[in-house]
């Protein structure tokens, strides 16, 4: 019998980046015992990444700005597929938690009137950013981090959750195993929360740190949730691609925002050659109105360049297969003729720091060379818009690995405020429900958790087996190449091939030294939640027969009514992966108005 | 590339030859050695695009983020060492236990707002805010922790010195412009500022370039000589943050307020004891 300590809690939350420490503290308040496991050190999650800001409608930039045009921005552009509701909340209370944030000592950038600064961003209407220059993510992290050990939360650092438990319908706990020790943990909790994160990992090109495996998404598919929208990845237009070593790399759409435009090879501002006919009249016709509107949003249209995300990421790719692209196969993004040095530095200092010592590019003087990175996954677990309950009773999902809020594509400055709002809803609903069990808690099964136990400790059982570094790259190399940004059946299923070859690999794959720190290990245990996560989003893409958002497909190229009508829902029934279209939820005509604006 | 390999009871230097493309940093040639040659070998990584501070190590006895030192600073064929910070105690390989750094940071005494202007807004100047930033700025890598001298050389000194990145993280809410609580004895006291002898080492090797020594440690020390050697500063302090804070947590009414504020403010030119309204 394999050897573990246990732990008892009222509300687990896995994943420590934003949407976690938000969810701890709001059931560490709620009065809840809250434990947070938290893959890597405490305060290194991905939102220490995020850039260019926090999108909330404080009106402080633009009095005219409200929630209902916030809303509008968000459904328009996610193509309307998003849960209506869940994208009304996160308009409606984003700036009550960009406030908190800043009365909990948050030291954003400030107008001369001393208010929050905001910062234009795509799709947003008007400057809507909160934001700390371009590195927002690391003061929000560090804000919540600082919140979260003033209370009585029980962290757990470098502590990876392997499986969820359960009793019945209901989540019980959690099980995993402690990365520096390498001995195993079980978590008894009457609710769960999963603020996981997501899947970049499946991906050779990504903006995504290792611990983006799809842990959370895996483990709410294996205990029964639902999984939706998981199609649409987001290729962020702007990664650094080179050198190889950065490929990849985010920069921010902060560059544009404030100026920054892209050029191909001949220097022309090709995203005017790309202005899709939802957008036409919202966005300027000539380079003249597109630089008045910097200053002036009141009398001109917005530049091309700030488009949502996926119509910039299709415009740099076609350039590029056109042949117009930059020496590395990118586009250039110019910021160095558009703004003074010094404001380029005091705006973007860590862009302008990233350039200068990884790729000896000083953007004072030169563009950069970018192009589409692996950056987000709109879809997840299938959520209550109100509460952030999961299908599965005591399970709760936020942040990216939830599904609905983002609809096919992600506005920019969304995600920050994403966190922070249904963070603090999932942390008070996952307390009470913890609360009303009352005398029938959940109880755990103690056998799952050693046959986990046992299944996690076979790699070091085989003498001779597959590299886990191998088999990962492989997956990433399968994914890249057939689902990556342009995609088409026959791709597709070559990518479920090879997705089967490798997970039989994986089975195969063996473990040398100890369980002490064994990064090797880590893999071998983090293949199995690459590969479920890579299967279920090829086969929600094959399902998807049509183009919108962050999906193109070459064999179906345009959108098609039909599917804008429904959400691809995959769900594990037995040991099959059931693959089903489900109506999204029908707006109601007042809100249906706002978008229509 | 040397890279140590051991745990706690010990372990010594291997040899590895590897490749490096253009472009890489030091991270890149550690992972493709993990990858081909050592599946096993433990180190710390998260964004490595350093904004998250994980994979600091010693690079050619030099404190460094292993992302941010490009291979290209070497000579082709020169021999890099890469051991793991040598003030934190061993967990494997190049991965240190930084749960000291953690624990001091528990003890910081929190942020404390003042209350919110009428209309529900604060209102700061951007040069106010700039102070603060600075400091904002650190990536929690714990290489100026790794670096000082106080610790490193004197590691019975941890259990009352917080170090260099705790330093900043008081002069950040000491230099709030909306934060009311004090703790600048606090940081002498109980935190070891005075200690630090200012040798600047810290500053030296902070990936983010912040002004650990000159912007925050220097004038952390001048206030704590302000306050704990000038009584009517010293009390003037206290009355201020205590209003401060009796108006954070509303318990005061305006006129109240503003009463007590003179008549404390005339004590204090009497030179007397209040023996009310000071804690």
């Amino acid at each position: 019998m394999a050897a573990y300590e246990t732990h008892d809690f009222d509300v687990l939350v896995i994943g420590a980046g934003g949407a976690g420490l938000r969810a701890a503290i709001a059931a560490a308040d709620a009065g809840a015992r809250t434990g947070l496991v938290c893959k890597s050190l405490l305060g290194k999650a991905h939102t220490v990444m995020a850039e260019g800001g926090v999108a909330a409608a404080l009106g402080n930039v633009y009095p005219e700005d409200n929630w209902k045009v916030h809303f509008r921005d968000t459904m328009r552009g996610g193509k309307l597929l998003n849960n209506y509701r869940m994208a009304q909340i996160h308009a409606q209370e984003a700036p009550d938690r960009v406030l908190e944030l800043e009365e909990w000592g948050a030291a954003f950038d400030r107008t001369p009137d001393g208010l929050i600064l905001q910062r234009d961003f795509g799709g947003h209407r008007y400057a809507r950013l909160a934001h700390v220059g371009d590195r927002t993510g690391l003061e929000m992290i560090r804000t919540l981090q600082h919140q979260t050990v003033q209370r009585p939360v029980e962290v757990f650092m470098e502590c990876t959750a392997l499986r969820l438990l359960k009793d019945g319908d209901r989540v019980s706990g959690a099980f995993g195993y402690w990365r520096q020790s390498g001995a195993f943990v079980l978590f008894r909790a009457k609710s769960v929360v999963l603020a996981t994160g997501g899947v970049g990992k499946i991906y050779t090109i990504t903006s995504n740190s290792w611990e983006y495996t799809g842990d959370g998404h895996a483990m709410a598919l294996r205990a029964g949730a639902d999984l939706i929208d998981m199609e649409f990845i987001q290729l962020h237009p702007t990664g650094m691609v080179w050198p190889p070593s950065v490929r990849g790399l985010l920069v921010t759409e902060g560059v544009r925002g404030d100026g920054g435009v892209l050029r191909n090879k001949d220097g022309a501002r090709f995203m005017f050659d790309y202005v899709p006919e939802m957008f036409r009249s919202d966005t300027a016709e000539t380079e003249e109105e597109a630089d008045r509107w910097y200053t002036d949003h009141a009398n001109n249209r917005r530049p091309p360049e700030l488009l949502p995300r996926d119509e910039v990421a299709r415009a740099i790719n076609s350039e590029v297969r056109q042949g117009r692209g930059s020496p590395h196969g990118g586009v250039f993004l110019d910021v160095a003729t558009r703004l003074p040095a010094a404001v380029i530095k005091k705006r973007l200092p860590s862009m302008y720091h990233q350039f200068m010592e990884l790729a000896e590019v000083d953007i004072t003087k030169e563009p950069m060379e970018v192009g589409p990175t692996a950056h987000y996954i709109m879809g997840g677990v299938r959520v209550d818009a109100d509460t952030a309950a999961s299908t599965v009773p005591g399970l709760y999902a936020v942040g990216e690995v939830a599904g609905g809020m983002q609809g096919a594509n992600r506005l920019g400055g969304n995600s920050l405020s994403d966190l922070l709002v249904f963070g603090r809803r999932a942390g008070e609903a996952a307390a009470e429900y913890a609360a009303g069990l009352g005398s029938d808690p959940p109880a755990v099964n103690e056998e799952h958790a050693e046959a986990f136990a046992r299944w996690a400790l076979e790699p070091f059982e085989r003498e001779e087996g597959e590299n886990p570094y191998e088999v990962h790259e492989d997956l990433r190399e399968a994914m890249q190449t057939n689902v990556g940004l342009v995609r088409n059946e026959d791709d597709m299923k070559k990518a479920l091939k090879e997705i089967m070859v490798l997970q039989e690999r994986a089975d195969r794959v063996a473990v040398r030294g100890s369980r002490v720190y064994n990064p090797g290990w880590h893999t071998a245990l983090d293949l199995h939640s690459l590969l479920t996560v890579a299967e279920v989003v090829t086969l929600a893409a094959i399902e998807r027969k049509e183009s919108r958002g962050a999906q193109t497909r070459d064999d179906y190229p345009g959108p098609d009514p039909e599917f804008a009508k429904v959400n691809v829902v995959v769900r594990l029934l037995g040991k099959d992966l059931v693959v089903k279209q489900e109506p999204i939820p029908v707006m109601p005509e007042d809100l249906k108005e706002l978008v229509e604006q | 590339m040397r890279v140590w390999r051991g745990d706690a009871s010990g372990g010594d230097f291997v040899d590895y030859r590897v490749d490096a493309e253009e472009g890489e940093v030091v991270l890149d040639v550690l992972h493709r050695i993990q990858a081909q040659q050592a599946n096993d070998l433990a180190i710390r990584w998260n964004c490595k695009a350093g904004k998250c501070g994980s994979c600091s190590a010693e690079v050619n006895g030099l404190p460094r983020l292993t992302c941010m030192t490009r291979m290209s600073t070497f000579e082709p064929g020169e021999d890099i060492t890469v051991n793991p910070m040598r003030t934190f105690p061993i967990v494997k390989d190049l991965v240190t236990d930084v749960q000291f750094n953690y624990e001091m940071a528990k003890r910081v005494p929190p942020f404390r707002p003042q209350r919110r202007d009428p209309d529900g807004k604060y209102r700061l100047q951007q040069e106010d805010i700039e102070r603060v930033q600075e400091f904002h700025k650190c990536i929690e890598c714990f290489l100026c922790q790794d670096v000082c001298h106080v610790i490193r050389d004197h590691p019975e000194n941890a259990e009352h010195f917080a170090g260099p990145r705790l330093f900043i993280r008081y002069a950040e809410l000491e230099m709030h412009p909306l934060d009311t609580n004090d703790r600048s004895l606090l940081v002498q006291e109980k935190m070891g500022l005075g200690y630090c002898n200012i040798t600047k080492c810290c500053t030296e090797v902070c990936p983010e370039s912040i002004h650990i020594t000159d912007n925050a440690i220097i004038p952390m020390k001048e206030r704590v000589i302000t306050k704990k050697y000038d009584p009517v500063t010293r009390l003037r302090e206290k009355m201020r943050k205590r209003r401060l804070q009796l108006q954070a947590e509303g318990a005061l009414p305006e006129r109240t307020k503003l009463r007590r504020a003179r008549a404390l403010a005339d004590t204090v030119r009497d030179g007397g004891s209040t023996g009310t309204g000071t804690d």
